[in-house]
């Protein structure tokens, strides 16, 4: 059917529609939630099969002709990154259900993550440049709900902080796209890469190209735009945090893909060039990061930044290697961070604290809890065969190829620094002297696990798994490498 | 036309990067919504302002003006509205917990 | 101190309609002129806190007892059910139908999928100013 891809899309945000007539009964708002995400993600694995045997799909909303109306197009990037961001939801919505409290849930907890997936689902299907737009303020104003539900201080300041740079953010991407609609005409993404490629990419349009490269840094906490995050980031609750690290850092990582291979890629000695030498600073810096502190919550947010870096550095090499390590890497991050915060939220509702310092020997009381840390630790560090391996390794390969020796060099070194980050967790919280704990009980402990080890078992599965997902992988990598396959399934539909 | 429409929004995001480093809370507010307008007359003038007759197939003929920037200027008049209107009440609830609108003092509102 | 407010109340009796249909004139004049819903639903909004300016919450909640949120909720209902309606009729999302029919006070009048949509959107802007205004002014 046609309408198809518009599925992960509309659920949601139907579903959050409904969760709006009754916000105090939480029995139903929960059932209602699951019951909605279940059905996206049958939707999701429907379309995750019909683009890959019939395709890259589009549809252009209100029956107008391609370029004149709002496409939206499900390649197999797009498709893979949807059915990832539903399955991390419907887990962190079942880890909030002993975590979040009833305060926030009978303030509507659930329409508000509902709306935030409709968001960023819409963003990642989107072929349309102001559509992005509102979809990334749609995510947006879900997200600032998010972040202050509950109202404690440390959360009200952290907001303003949040929302002030994400205002300034969307008041550049309108900026942009003013400007690139005066230039090329058009607000269809490929038929901006179709004008593009006639009238040659001017001093103008590179300029466009670092401004989009701004506007998504900022809300994919590049360097030296990442300063909001980690104070942003560690002032929500666990479950909040678990959804924001794995999902909303990723919108931006992929609008800065998109933008990059399809409109841009006609400079790549300026535009990748940059993003190259911003990735890796953007590296470098998170890997201070994730050493300076001993903060359960810091350590994990900049391995947020250090995988960004990773991932853009395998994009900006602009070769088949690269850009399929960056979608192995990405599909893999939003998973394991996922599963990582919801493990802390774990640690931080036994002990209380998140404060390394202050806790330890976890592993004769909780030794479940120790080993899937341990397993998600060397998952995220890259060790084979967990899923972090075969993403890292193809984009050694493509630094390789492309002659950016120190490049590579600095991904693997980062590698030592972020296995050595998290063991550092492992050390500290679960060997060593039993230090005296708050203590929860069996039931909370069992309703927190339980979701964030089914998640690090899903990132076991996709790294095991990894030979059957080359198929879709290799496509997503082709179709970014050439996008002339995206601009026909768009415009000669 | 355009030369002056680019100077005025030069001014006005002159004026709101103002506002928005300034200390006390409203004013940063202020600066944001500033800021909005400006970049919606910057949508304006880039959608070619001011040439060709209204875009309505019986109320005029010959060169139209362009109506899709309008579309975009609406859509991004709506969410900006939605967002001004959420941080003033962030504001207001950030103002009854601190008991005032100086952002250093705001800074500090865990420590007690 | 009691104020007088004789004036503002005999004159809000009668302004808060005017405000009220002239609303309702640019939502549907939405369509072919500028206007809309989202114009519609602020005049409206702004005649119900004309409302409130001249009377107080209580009285004015007890002559027009909507909840709010839920009404949020009716306007996206209706403009997703709207839009999503062109999925039974495997037709891209959001295609709309117009028709001419013979309205028997009317004469010949064009309906247009379009209005209910917009329908949704006026609810939707209702709801969410009001609830904006309430929860800022409803603390004195």
């Amino acid at each position: 059917m046609t309408n198809l891809l518009l599925f992960p899309i509309l659920i949601p945000i139907l579903t959050a529609s409904v969760l709006l007539f009754f916000p105090k009964r939480i029995a139903a708002q929960r059932a209602v939630t699951v019951v909605g995400l279940v059905a996206s993600i049958i939707a999701a694995l429907f379309l995750l099969r019909t683009v890959m045997t019939d395709g890259v799909q589009a549809v252009t909303l209100g029956s107008w002709p391609a370029p004149f109306g709002i496409s939206m197009v499900s390649d197999p990037l797009s498709v893979s990154l949807v059915l990832t961001s539903l399955l991390i939801t419907l887990g962190v919505v079942v880890y909030s259900f002993r975590s979040i409290g009833e305060g926030r849930e009978k303030y509507f907890y659930y329409p508000a993550i509902l709306f935030m997936l409709t968001g960023i689902n819409g963003s990642f299907t989107t072929g349309d440049i102001f559509n992005l737009f509102v979809f990334f303020e749609v995510l947006l104003l879900a997200s600032y709900l998010l972040i202050v539900l509950g109202g404690e201080k440390r959360q009200l300041r952290e907001s303003i902080k949040y929302i002030l740079v994400n205002v300034v953010s969307s008041a550049f991407f309108v900026t942009t796209v003013a400007m690139l609609y005066s230039v090329v005409g058009s607000l269809n993404m490929a038929d901006i890469a179709e004008k593009v490629t006639e009238i040659g990419q001017s001093g103008i349009l590179t300029v466009i190209a670092v401004m989009l490269i701004l506007v998504f840094g900022l809300k994919g906490a590049i360097f030296p735009l990442y300063f909001w995050l980690p104070g942003s980031y560690a002032a929500p609750p666990v479950p909040v945090l678990a959804l924001f690290g794995a999902l909303l850092t990723k919108v931006g990582v992929y609008a800065i893909i998109r933008t990059v291979t399809l409109l841009f890629p006609h400079d790549p000695g300026f535009t990748h060039e940059l993003l190259m030498i911003l990735a890796i600073l953007t590296v470098i810096a998170g890997c201070i990061g994730a050493l300076a502190y001993y903060d359960l919550k810091q350590i994990v947010i900049y391995n947020i930044i250090i995988a960004v870096g990773v991932i853009l550095f395998g994009v900006a090499q602009m070769n088949m290697a690269g850009l399929e390590g960056a979608v192995f890497y990405l599909i893999h991050d939003m998973l394991i961070k996922a599963g990582l915060f919801m493990l802390i939220g774990v640690i931080i509702a036994i002990t209380g604290t998140s404060n390394l310092r202050e806790m330890g020997g976890l592993m004769k009381t909780y030794p479940g809890l120790a080993w899937t840390w341990l397993v998600a630790a060397f998952g995220l560090a890259g060790i084979p065969p967990l899923s972090g391996f075969f993403g890292k390794l193809l984009i050694v390969q493509g630094a390789f190829e492309a002659d950016n020796l120190w490049g590579g060099i600095i991904i693997l070194a980062s590698s030592l620094i972020v296995l050595l980050s998290v063991i550092r967790i492992f050390i500290h919280a679960f060997w060593g002297e039993p230090m005296p704990v708050k203590g929860t009980s069996a039931g909370i402990y069992r309703g927190l696990l339980i979701p964030a080890v089914l998640v690090t078992a899903l990132t076991v599965f996709y790294g095991v798994g990894t030979e059957w997902l080359r198929p879709l992988m290799w496509d997503a990598a082709e179709i970014l490498h050439q996008p002339s396959i995206y601009i026909d399934a768009v415009l000669k539909e | 036309m355009e030369f002056h429409m680019i100077i005025l929004v030069g001014i006005l995001v002159t004026v709101a990067v103002y506002l928005l480093l300034s200390r006390n809370m409203i004013r940063i507010i202020l600066g944001t919504a500033v800021l909005s307008h400006a970049v919606h007359l910057l949508l304006i003038t880039m959608g070619g302002a001011g040439e060709g007759g209204v875009p309505l197939l019986r109320e005029s003929d010959g060169p139209y003006a362009d109506a899709l920037p309008q579309a975009l200027i609406l859509t991004a008049i709506v969410i900006s509205f939605a967002t001004t209107a959420f941080l003033l009440v962030l504001a207001y609830r950030t103002y009854e917990e601190s008991g005032s609108d100086n952002m250093n003092t705001i800074r500090r509102i865990d420590r007690e | 101190m009691k104020s007088s407010d004789v004036i503002l109340q005999t004159a809000t009796k009668v302004v808060f309609f005017l405000i009220f249909l002239f609303a309702i004139h640019i939502f549907f004049a939405g369509h072919y002129t500028p206007g809309g819903g989202f114009v519609g639903g602020l005049l409206t909004a702004s005649a119900i806190v004309l409302l409130l300016l001249a009377f107080d919450l209580k009285t004015v909640s007890r002559a027009l007892p909507f909840n709010y949120t839920i009404m949020i909720a009716i306007g996206l209902l209706l403009a997703l059910g709207t839009a999503s309606a062109s999925i039974l009729f495997d037709v891209p999302f959001f295609t709309h139908a117009y028709d001419y029919f013979d309205l028997p006070l009317f004469g010949e009048t064009s309906l247009h999928s379009a209005m209910l949509f917009d329908l949704g959107v006026y609810l939707v802007v209702v709801g969410a100013t009001m609830n904006i205004i309430l929860t800022i002014g409803s603390d004195d």
